[in-house]
């Protein structure tokens, strides 16, 4: 039995390209990566947001009503659902003139109990030190 | 010998990321090691069959045969290929289709991941 850890760290902004949109569907496939594994073997992901991707975490966006596509913030609520942390650099929310409540911060659903996790640049440092490959978006 | 696995996400043409990529990926195979190569996003132009050579843009068709012949597994994201009309049968002989789960799966046990994005 093997866990392999993945950091999915997104500093691209949403919308401008695919980028950050293809960081989010490659973390939450990690829901199905069983099928290729050995029993009990699996992939353990995390999603950290620094510099111009905090801007991906802004709740309430409207791209579903404008663009008629899912949008982001739709994405990380079920990564936050599914158990995947998600790490928001505090110090770039500052920078952008950003707040906790303008956030996402939870599943906004029953059974979603994990919150992201606003912190400051050391600790997603801290937590990539721990993982075996890095992903870069 | 060792497992890599390189990511690609940007396009064909417009970006030079594929080239370096499937050069990278041919001096690992040079040196013995075992390569998956996944295409996401716009890099799933790589898979089209069919492409022409132009002097002035990237032409890689020729070299992806070669890498596949030597046994670089080349694999492209099912979702993003049809999101751009490009489907089985458009697709180059050699390739494989699969969701991205397929791309962790070969994180889990490769022993380095290139992961060489996009625009």
């Amino acid at each position: 039995m093997a866990i392999t850890k993945l950091a999915f760290l997104v500093d691209k902004p949403p919308y401008k390209t695919e980028t950050s949109r293809l960081a989010l569907t490659h973390a939450l496939s990690s829901q199905s990566v069983e099928i290729y594994l050995k029993d009990g073997d699996n992939v353990e992901p995390f999603l950290a947001f620094i510099g111009d991707g905090v801007l991906n975490c802004i709740k309430n966006q409207k791209a579903l009503t404008i663009y008629d596509v899912t949008s982001l913030d739709m994405h990380i609520r079920n990564a936050l659902l599914f158990g995947l942390n998600v790490y928001v650099c505090k110090e770039d929310i500052r920078k952008f003139g950003l707040t906790e409540d303008m956030i996402v911060m939870d599943a906004d659903h029953p059974d979603g109990e994990l919150k992201t996790q606003i912190v400051p640049y050391a600790e997603i440092e801290q937590a990539i030190e721990s993982c075996d490959h890095i992903l870069f978006f | 010998m060792g497992k890599l696995t390189i990511g690609t996400f940007s396009s064909l043409i417009g970006s030079m990321s594929l080239d370096f990529a499937l050069r990278l990926a041919e001096a690992a195979i040079n040196k013995g090691h075992k390569v998956d190569f996944w295409v996401s996003g716009n890099a799933t132009m790589l898979s089209k069959k069919a492409q022409r050579a132009y002097r002035d843009y990237s032409f890689l068709e020729k070299k992806v045969k070669e890498l596949i012949e030597r046994g670089v597994n080349f694999t492209a994201c099912e979702a993003c290929s049809e999101a751009r009309g490009y489907h089985k049968e458009d697709t180059m002989e050699g390739w494989k289709r699969h969701n991205m789960d397929w791309y962790l799966a070969s994180c889990f046990d490769s022993d380095r991941v290139l992961h060489i994005g996009g625009e």
